[in-house]
């Protein structure tokens, strides 16, 4: 090795034009993400979410929690921006301080089945053989009923709450990933790359998580910003149906639930909180389908 | 083609079996003690104790899920303890109604996506395109339970254009039960007015849960449409004269509805199981509200049972769709992969 001679492309400058590369991709990334209008409005919709959640203590006209019997199912007003609910709370605030409810659960969702499901399909896709049949199977019988009873079974089954949901619905959601996953190791395994990392000695978890789980996240990333707003709509259907989040909580759907009663003469307890729910998810499903376009390298273009 | 319906078959075959053992399994970690509750708060440890051997629980295991597949195997789901009736016998009851509100829905989502999805295609980026764009945004995005509620108290509270949630009046009386889907039953007892007024109650649900349809068959169709219609026999058949509407429609459509099929029979498999919430909502005496009240009330055997029921049509339905994609599509061949 010492006698060979030195190569062409230094170590500085290797590293130079990777990170020039680097740089290209993203300053294309923000090329496209500004060209693309309806993601710009995604993101505008989620970082308000954001915002409101991280500012909901200063946004919040009054305590989301307080009950004042004598303020009951007031119309909107100056006051009460989204009127009071049946037992004297400021809707406004309760939808202000829902957002922080419906990020956790969205996010803490994304956090338990995203790894989960490539790590199962990452391992069922290198190791393949029985392991593979297996876990695949098991993903089949996952996939063999519909998300959102899988998800309300679970939830029924683990008692409600929104913990509960939370786990109802990551369960419902990983065989997806395990799927996606496994089917970008199967395209990567045999990569030349990955056959001189073998041959160097690397072992199978150090190429397992530090080689073809890199490779698989763009894709898992994308199918993640694509499910975020089903994740929403099937938190807020199980809080509807009592299954999710509990009472006093704010949860938006829980809220939609607790107007239906005073529906006829006080839309505004039911159908705002609803609203809210609505421009999320859209905010979500738009945002989505824009990471989808940047990062989809065959969607990729100037 | 042959060889890859059995394959299909034995996988379906697996699934089931995976599906038996999940159902068996979630019936144990739940928490809550079937016998305490059939036996009741007051009841003497005695009494929880016979019952324990009476329904098998003191068996290992094996044995028990041995005996739930046996079970099972003769169609017998056990007993609903919301009605104290068999579980099958419920199902058979509240699926005719879910049966009718899906069928709707799809005709809905299909009447209303084809046509925007082929006009979308058709002005490409014009006005037409991005309200079909919209409305699916919509459609993807909006919670049902919370439409239902807004068409509800648009349409039956302030217009009272469209009746009260429930599939019939209550001054009218069911026909005899043939089928349990009441379009058909009314129509077999020549009784118009039912038949008029089960059509009026579908209106709202059908509308509400077939969103969701018209949302996923007009994209679908809109890029199958756009594909076919740069292909060079569009172009030959404009060449030789014909006239807009039939190359669309007899050259074009028909080619580009394959992706559709697939995507139609998807969406009325999910509508067949999906409709939890809107039949919630409309008080619809279906399946899923059935389901629904289990699952509040914890009523294991219906939720085992419902379950599977559900995973069950879900899979045969999936099954079916593949088949037709390979009829219906002659560049398809299933052999060996």
């Amino acid at each position: 090795m010492s006698t060979a001679p030195a190569p062409t492309l230094d170590l500085t400058e290797a590293r130079r034009r990777r990170a020039e590369a680097r740089w290209r991709y993203l300053r294309d990334t923000y090329v496209l993400w500004r060209r693309n209008r309806l993601m710009l409005l995604g993101t505008a919709i989620i970082l308000g979410l954001l915002l409101v959640a991280a500012l909901a203590p200063l946004l919040a006209t009054a305590n989301p929690y307080e009950q004042i019997l004598g303020d009951r199912l007031l119309p909107p007003s100056a006051k009460h921006f989204f009127g009071t609910d049946g037992l004297g709370r400021d809707i406004f605030s309760r939808v202000v301080y829902g957002a922080r409810v419906t990020l956790t659960i969205a996010l803490l969702v994304a956090a338990i089945s995203t790894p989960l499901g490539m790590l199962i399909g990452i391992v069922a896709g290198y190791l393949g053989g029985a392991v593979d049949e297996i876990m695949m199977r098991l993903a089949d019988v996952f996939l063999a009923f519909p998300r959102l009873i899988l998800a309300i079974a679970f939830a029924a089954a683990l008692g409600p709450g929104v913990e509960n949901a939370i786990l109802a619905i990551a369960i419902a959601q990983w065989p997806s990933y395990a799927r996606l996953a496994r089917a970008e190791t199967l395209n990567v395994k045999n990569n030349d790359y990955i056959q001189a990392m073998r041959v160097l000695g690397a072992g199978k978890m150090r190429i397992m998580a530090g080689h073809i789980a890199p490779m698989c996240l763009s894709s898992i990333i994308v199918r993640m910003s694509l499910d975020m707003g089903t994740i929403i709509l099937t938190a807020a259907g199980l809080g509807f149906l009592g299954l999710g989040a509990q009472p006093p909580m704010p949860e938006w759907g829980l809220m939609v639930a607790d107007g239906r009663q005073f529906l006829v003469d006080q839309w505004w307890v039911s159908t705002l909180p609803g609203l809210a729910i609505l421009v999320i998810v859209m905010g979500f499903n738009l945002l989505g389908d824009g990471i989808r376009d940047v990062l989809d390298p065959r969607q990729r273009q100037l | 083609m042959r060889g890859y319906l059995l394959r299909r078959l034995v996988t379906l075959t697996i699934t089931i079996a995976g599906i038996m053992v999940m159902t068996f399994f979630t019936s144990l970690v739940v928490p809550l003690d079937p016998l305490a509750a059939l036996a009741g708060p007051q009841a003497p440890p005695e009494t929880v104790e016979r019952l324990r051997t009476l329904y098998g629980f003191d068996q290992p295991l094996y044995v028990q899920f041995g005996r739930y597949v046996a079970r099972l195997a003769r169609g017998d789901l056990g007993v609903s303890f919301q009605t104290s009736r068999p579980v099958l016998q419920d199902i058979v009851t509240y699926f005719p109604a879910t049966l009718e509100l899906a069928t709707f829905a799809i005709l809905v989502g299909i009447g209303v996506g084809i046509p925007l999805g082929v006009l979308s295609a058709v002005y490409k980026n014009r006005a037409i395109d991005h309200f079909c764009r919209i409305l699916s945004l919509i459609g993807v995005s909006t919670p049902v339970f919370w439409l239902g509620l807004v068409l509800m108290l648009v349409f039956y509270f302030k217009l009272g254009w469209l009746p009260e949630p429930g599939r019939l009046d209550i001054m009218l009386l069911e026909p005899a039960r043939v089928t349990g889907v009441l379009l058909i039953d009314s129509a077999i007892a020549r009784d118009l007015e039912v038949f008029a007024d089960a059509l009026k109650h579908l209106v709202l649900p059908a509308s509400v849960l077939g969103l969701v349809g018209v949302a996923s068959i007009s994209r679908i169709t809109r890029s199958s449409m756009l594909e076919v219609l740069s292909q060079e026999y569009v172009k030959t058949a404009r060449i030789k004269g014909l006239s807009e509407f039939p190359v669309i429609v007899r050259h074009a459509l028909r080619n580009a509805l394959v992706p559709t099929v697939t995507v139609v029979g998807l969406t009325y498999g999910l509508l067949l199981e999906g409709s939890v919430l809107t039949e919630t909502i409309f008080s619809w005496p279906g399946l899923g509200r059935y389901m629904a009240n289990a699952f509040l009330t914890l009523d294991l055997n219906t939720i085992v049972g419902g379950t599977m029921f559900v995973a069950l049509t879900f899979c045969l339905v999936n099954l079916l769709v593949d088949l037709a994609y390979a009829f219906l599509n002659p560049k398809i061949t299933y052999t060996e992969s």
